[in-house]
């Protein structure tokens, strides 16, 4: 029995230490000394909350650079992946229509290589970012659906390596483009 | 595959074994109940805590009082969790509305996060309200991981003292855990991983328009607080439904690299720990270097797989379910550590990988999460193994076995092996129920060999107390939520219980002396055969179910074959 109030008295007072004052003590924190990325990295554009600088969004006009393939159609409720495996014939018969659709869009040649992130979905169905390749293998379509000229053309280049993320500390993770960042800059042009 | 790949694993483990002695030095301190660094400001609400509760903490408890106390304490939890989630609808810091969480799925989610498991059946964003997150689910992670370590002290204590019953008290075990070791750590990994853009908030979520004017609802949440300790504590339980791949959980390779220290640290350093109260820094060392060892050669193994062509798909760089600013080198990593300790948060989905990546990551679960583990049930785990190993070596050269100067008798190894075996069973038995009935059946997401993939690994993850999946498995009906909730109880008690017999056996046992037949634990000649017996166990009894699994689907896939 006194087993049991122990364990009842113990147990509310790590709940009320752990699960209120804690989260409590981090949401302050938060607040204070990070307040905009413990609010969801959050961005404007045009005086607008565009999205999150970290979801993903779906870009499907010739005028914007495209993400990642997202398995949840850039819906975050929930996030989620294919969860296809290595020998699966959906996953094969996705990423290949993916690739065509890629090489269509984009003007390119038949057995051009396109980057393996195009082609394959995220883990979290809101990868915001693409590869440099990616990003590169898109301007020129872009460039065409905007009627850029050389100039142009020239300062979108720039840009591209201009918004590249390269290793944190120069070693951690892979160099990357975030795909809402730069196609906010690109209205900006 | 680029040099840098290489590196990052390389950095991360040597910082792993820099941290290790640190960490497990102030550990020592803490439990054994001297000054540390953190007395100032935590030794009067420890005292206070104890004294509100009714605990006397000069009282020492025997296994049995130890054991009945975790259990109590354990269902306590349970049962608040569970009714948090069922009454959920009725409770504050619901902004979304969601409704009350259905009974079988609040059995199943209250058992996995008590069990520190952290399956998820369900989808953190659309099921559970920010109460049922903060006061439910972090705070069990707080409790699971400071009960793991709790039984790992008790055991220790009863291979350290002579002739005595006493264990320590589990309640000051437990208040010095939570205290000491995981707020103040969860508190500096919280703050860490806003850095870097983790989100921390009680706003409702934001409907807004995109760039192109289409609309996205984006969630929000208190997520770092409970990211930190999710992480720290091995429980691994994701705010968001694709948990570390969420880039709320996981912006930057930076808070990865966070994660992953997190996922390792007190494991890592309760070795160093287990070391110091036994008396001899070395016996903690071999531990680690062992675990070490089976470590790097999981990671090698995905490594090799992960970066190797496949035919099947055309591919020789495959980032399905991988989040590109990880790259492949760090979901591999992620997987590889996230599976040798029972934390089961993922950066990548493991469904995704290739089939010998995705074997790696089963095969750690099946070995029973002893290759650092969870925290606290991973050393307690490993020390099962050592017995055993102890006790063959024991039968080879015709001595009685002893480990550290205590005879190793019938009742010990009577229970080291009901904790080995009844993991398998209960695994394979499971595993082969849901392979041949509609019920189980019925879930999957895949075909051919990667389906019953889907299964083993369900259960290897349930019993393991891992809670990663192979994600294609529809996990949220009746038969999964009630199957793997009891697979998960027998995981975690089945094994805590006989640990527990174990310790209260060892502690009431003499000390023989130092002689110079005596078969000593701190040299390479244990380490070599300890990772012996470990495989030997793992593989004879789990690799007819791996080669229906992966096995074959790596052998088929090099043969350029689709299901």
């Amino acid at each position: 029995m006194k087993t049991i109030i122990t364990t009842i008295k113990v147990l509310l007072i790590m709940t009320v230490l752990t699960g209120i004052i804690y989260p409590l003590i981090i949401f302050g924190a938060g607040s204070v000394f990070f307040p905009s990325k413990a609010n969801g990295s959050l961005i404007e554009a045009n005086g607008n909350t565009a999205g999150s600088e970290l979801i993903a969004q779906k870009f499907e006009s010739e005028k914007y650079f495209q993400p990642r393939p997202s398995a949840v159609d850039f819906q975050p409720l929930p996030s989620g992946a294919s969860n296809l495996g290595p020998t699966s014939g959906k996953l094969k018969a996705i990423s290949d229509s993916l690739r065509l659709a890629y090489i269509l869009k984009n003007n390119l040649s038949e057995d051009a290589k396109v980057p393996s992130d195009a082609v394959y979905s995220s883990g979290s169905g809101l990868d915001p970012h693409i590869s440099y390749e990616n990003a590169v293998l898109q301007s020129e379509r872009i460039s065409k659906a905007r009627n850029f000229n050389e100039e142009k053309k020239q300062q979108l280049r720039k840009l591209i390596d201009r918004t590249l993320e390269n290793p944190q500390f120069g070693f951690l993770g892979e160099p990357r483009i975030n795909v809402l960042n730069l196609n906010i800059e690109l209205d900006k042009l | 595959m680029k040099i840098n790949d290489l590196i990052q694993p390389f950095v991360f483990l040597l910082l792993v074994g820099a941290v290790t002695p640190l960490l497990g030095g102030y550990m020592f301190k803490v439990f054994s109940g001297k000054k540390n660094i953190l007395t100032p400001i935590f030794g009067k609400l420890e005292n206070l805590i104890l004294r509100v509760s009714g605990v006397n903490p000069a009282e020492e408890m025997n296994w049995k009082k130890y054991l009945w106390s975790l259990l109590a304490f354990n269902f306590a939890g349970f049962l608040l969790l569970f009714i948090l989630q069922v009454v959920q609808k009725w409770l504050p810091l619901n902004p979304q509305g969601f409704g009350n969480v259905p009974f079988d799925l609040a059995f199943n989610t209250a058992i996995s996060f008590v069990t520190n498991t952290n399956w998820q059946a369900y989808a953190g964003e659309t099921t559970m309200s920010y109460s049922v997150q903060m006061l439910g689910l972090a705070v069990q992670n707080f409790l699971s991981a400071a009960t793991g370590i709790a039984v790992v002290l008790a055991l220790t204590r009863g291979i350290v003292t002579k002739l005595t019953d006493n264990l320590g008290n589990f309640w000051t075990d437990l208040t010095r855990s939570v205290l000491y070791v995981l707020i103040p750590g969860s508190v500096i990994v919280s703050i860490l991983l806003m850095s870097q853009g983790v989100i921390q908030n009680f706003s409702s979520y934001a409907d807004i328009k995109t760039l192109e004017g289409v609309s996205q609802v984006i969630p929000f949440g208190p997520a770092a607080s409970q990211i930190a300790i999710k992480m720290l504590g091995t429980n691994g339980g994701g705010f968001f439904n694709t948990n570390s791949a969420h880039p709320f959980e996981n912006p930057t390779p930076f808070s990865n690299f966070i994660e992953m220290l997190c996922i390792l640290l007190i494991p890592a350093a309760l070795t160093y720990t287990y070391g110091k109260m036994t008396g001899s820094k070395k016996e903690g060392w071999i531990i680690f270097g062992v675990m070490m060892f089976l470590l790097a050669a999981g990671l090698i193994t995905s490594m090799y797989s992960e970066f190797s062509y496949n035919p099947a798909l055309n591919t020789a760089y495959n980032l399905e379910g991988k989040e590109l600013r990880f790259g492949i080198s760090n979901s591999v990593l992620f997987s590889t550590i996230t599976t040798d300790v029972s934390c089961g948060a993922v950066n990548a989905m493991h469904s995704s990988l290739t089939p010998l990546a995705g074997m790696v990551t089963m095969l750690n679960i099946m070995l029973g999460e002893i290759i650092f583990g969870g925290v606290g049930a991973g050393l307690y785990g490993m020390l099962i193994f050592v017995l055993l190993t102890v006790f063959i070596a024991g039968l080879m050269v015709g001595r009685t076995p002893e480990y550290l100067g205590k005879k190793i008798e019938s009742l010990e190894i009577k229970m080291a092996i009901i904790a080995v075996l009844i993991q398998s069973a209960f695994i394979l038995c499971l595993t082969a129920y849901a392979s041949v009935t509609e019920s189980g059946l019925s879930s999957l997401g895949n075909t051919g060999p990667h389906g019953f993939s889907e299964i083993l690994y369900t259960f290897s993850s349930a019993v393991g107390n891992n809670g990663s999946a192979f994600a294609g498995l529809n996990a949220n009906t009746v038969f999964y939520n009630i199957a793997t909730g009891i697979a998960m109880i027998i995981g975690r008690f089945g094994v805590i219980i006989p640990v527990m017999v174990i310790a209260g056996s060892l502690a009431g046992k003499n000390k023989s002396p130092v002689t110079s037949g005596t078969f000593t634990t701190d040299n390479y000649v244990f380490a070599v055969l300890l990772i012996g017996v470990i495989l030997i166990v793992g593989a004879l009894t789990f690799f007819p179910a791996l080669s229906l699994g992966p096995i074959v689907e790596h052998l088929l896939m090099k043969g350029g074959v689709l299901f």
